[in-house]
């Protein structure tokens, strides 16, 4: 294996990690203030992407669609939370579950009935589009890159907000005791959905940031919330700090897996039968990860003490 | 026979039509909601449009949604069986859910005609005098595309595919045919969307060509990071990253990109062109190779049922069996393990005006059929 393979393969890491955050940001997020299980987040990220491919579509602006897919979500993310989810906070985990995942059924069977049942057209921008030659002579595709940056300066973001604002304080109070701060007069019911938008937005974000470079379809959420699952578990339910650094573990995890696991198997069996192996393994190896930081650590490497 | 279903067979007969006199029910299983919902719809739109060009009165079809879920269609596959009574069952696109549907149909005497999933299962030991499929078997196009890569002077290739049966016959089928070095094998996750890692290995492996099976969404996301990652070797792949559903996502970067299939429309026969026209007219949109299975399998059952009815299993089996109906792909005829011997082409991704389409530009395999039927008997 050369250096330039593994550089290439730890980028990659990168990028698939930061774009898990954004999808888990939103999750713990809404996990911490209301105590909420969001099946449904997956469907947000569903609506960034098709409202993206439509308003590309039209409109042939890249960053157009971009503003389209964080005001749909956000605004998907609000409807629902005052319809459905506000009926929910003190029902159980149980009901909670239901309730999202019907919205699940729900957003994907809407999404078929406006846009049919086959895959849109959404393409990374001229002016982000081919490789670049970073120093070491990788090769790597500039979107991904800008995916990093983007992935990195949302989490900068969110960190301010959540560190040095108004309503950064109130999510935090939010977190400690819901009861305390209704009764210093936070409305409350107004910051569980404006923290339920702003989850929801990241998600839609990363929607159509990765929908440029995946297929836009029905269901494309589902595989990547189990992922964001798996993150903020690592990361531990509630904190954004945990959904980082869990997102880029599972991420290098992930993509270092799918490489070195393989070769290692190649080193004594045959080809054909290391790669199904070696492949198998792989795709646990996030798994086995999160199972070893639940041992060592059972609410997680940021998570508070249960 | 009595007196009166000979009277109103005579009758049907005397009018030109079709010549069973009991009616006939058909259950369609296959894939309406989910990721890879645009296969099973092709699949189902075609069917029907044959079945409504027939005109045919008696024939009943019950269609029913898998959801891609083998639990799903095993409960299906039972209901359809038990309660509906069902003489014919088709329908299904995966081939993990006709390993799990097809064996049990079968067994309980009802005939199965595969509009899609081939697998090398079925096609070998465990094919069944019920069984039939109208498609192909899944080496088929790999090993046409390992042909191809062969005449085009391929001698380090790259190959990949999800693990899953039909991923596991791909690569098979490739290595079968195409004659040079491996550069690497690689397994992907089914359902998978991220490929710059693998793309990152191709990169590092020192290839001459890239052979990849990823049907459906797992195609378009795989084209587009390919060429969006600067790798320059040339791709080569079965029709099923490429069919007309999917194109127009992918877009410019999969112009050019060859593939193989056992249909495209441009196919010169006047069944295949009175069926694409129609199918434009009926859904405004142009027909994919699934489609054209679709039609295909509808129509051959259509061409057994003027001889036999299901409930006579031999007579009936022996009409499937002569596959006397206008295929779309012109010459058609089953092997001897009940799959299709055809022609397989190489196509060439092109545009037209706005809409991304293939052309023929060869035949990569001539009267092909599989390796398996020698290890199938009944």
């Amino acid at each position: 294996m050369t250096f330039i393979l593994f550089a290439e393969q730890v980028l990659n890491g990168l990028q698939l990690g930061v774009m898990l955050f954004l999808m888990a940001a939103g999750l713990t997020l809404v996990f911490g203030v209301m105590g909420l299980i969001n099946l449904a987040h997956g469907s947000l990220f569903m609506v960034g992407a098709f409202a993206a491919a439509a308003v590309a579509g039209a409109t042939g602006s890249f960053l157009l669609a971009l503003a389209a897919a964080l005001a749909a979500a956000a605004a998907a993310g609000a409807i629902v939370e005052v319809v459905v989810i506000r009926r929910l906070y003190n029902r159980d985990h149980l009901d909670q579950v239901l309730a999202t995942f019907a919205l699940i059924l729900i957003f994907s069977e809407g999404t078929r009935f406006i846009f049919g049942s086959f895959p849109l057209f959404l393409d990374t921008p001229d002016w982000l589009s081919g490789p670049v030659t970073l120093p070491g002579g990788i090769q790597y595709p500039i979107y991904r890159l800008a995916l990093i940056v983007v992935g990195l300066v949302v989490a900068l973001g969110l960190y301010l907000l959540i560190t040095r604002t108004r309503l950064g304080i109130q999510i935090r109070a939010g977190e400690n005791d819901r009861e305390m701060i209704a009764a210093l007069g936070v409305d409350i019911s107004k910051l569980y959905t404006i923290v339920f938008a702003l989850g929801a937005a990241l998600a839609g974000l990363a929607g159509a940031l990765v929908g440029a470079i995946q297929s836009v379809e029905v269901g494309m959420g589902e595989p990547i919330l189990i992922l964001a699952f798996v993150v903020i578990v690592i990361g531990g339910i509630g904190s954004i700090r945990g959904a980082l650094v869990g997102a880029i573990l599972v991420g290098l995890t992930d993509t270092l897996g799918g490489l070195l696991l393989p070769s290692f198997f190649r080193t004594f069996m045959e080809a054909s039968a290391a790669s199904a192996v070696g492949s198998g393994l792989a795709s646990m190896s996030i798994y086995i990860l999160m199972a070893v930081v639940l041992m060592l650590r059972p609410t997680g490497l940021f998570g508070a003490k249960a | 026979m009595t007196l009166k279903s000979l009277a109103i067979a005579g009758a049907i007969a005397a009018l030109g039509s079709a010549a069973w006199a009991e009616d006939v029910r058909i259950g369609m299983i296959t894939t309406l909601s989910g990721g890879g919902a645009g296969l099973g719809i092709d699949v189902r739109d075609g069917f029907m449009l044959a079945i409504e060009q027939s005109g045919a009165e008696n024939v009943e079809v019950i269609i029913e949604d898998d959801e891609r879920a083998p639990e799903v269609a095993v409960r299906l596959s039972d209901e359809m069986i038990q309660a509906d009574d069902v003489d014919i069952m088709t329908g299904i696109i995966w081939s993990n859910l006709a390993m799990a549907v097809v064996p049990s149909a079968t067994a309980q005497g009802v005939f199965y005609i595969s509009p899609n999933a081939g697998p090398s299962q079925l096609a070998g030991r465990g094919c069944h005098p019920l069984y039939f499929n109208v498609a192909w078997q899944n080496d088929a196009l790999h090993e046409a595309a390992g042909a191809y890569a062969n005449s085009a002077g391929y001698g380090n290739s790259f190959i990949l595919a999800p693990n899953y049966p039909a991923g596991q016959d791909a690569l098979t089928g490739y290595k079968r045919t195409y004659g040079g070095d491996l550069a690497g094998e690689l397994f992907t996750d089914l359902g998978q969307t991220d490929y710059a890692s693998e793309i990152a290995q191709i990169r590092a492996s020192g290839a001459d060509s890239v052979f990849f099976f990823l049907p459906g969404g797992m195609g378009i996301a795989f084209v587009k990071q390919y060429a969006d990652s600067g790798v320059d070797l040339p791709l080569v792949g079965p029709a099923f990253s490429f069919d007309q559903g999917i194109l127009q996502a992918v877009g410019a970067d999969a112009l050019g990109i060859v593939n193989t299939s056992q249909w495209n429309r441009d196919i010169d026969n006047a069944t295949n062109a009175a069926f694409v026209e129609s199918f434009v007219a009926a859904y405004d949109r142009l027909p994919s190779l699934y489609a054209s299975q679709g039609f295909d399998a509808a129509n051959l059952i259509l061409s057994a049922l003027e001889s036999a009815h299901p409930d006579d299993e031999d007579a009936f089996r022996a009409a499937l069996a002569a596959a006397e109906f206008d295929s779309t792909r012109g010459d058609f005829a089953f092997g001897s393990n009940q799959h299709p011997v055809q022609d397989i082409y190489v196509r060439r991704v092109i545009q037209e005006g706005d809409i991304f389409t293939n052309e023929i530009i060869g035949t990569a395999l001539e009267d092909h059929g599989d390796v398996y039927a020698a290890e199938c008997s009944y």
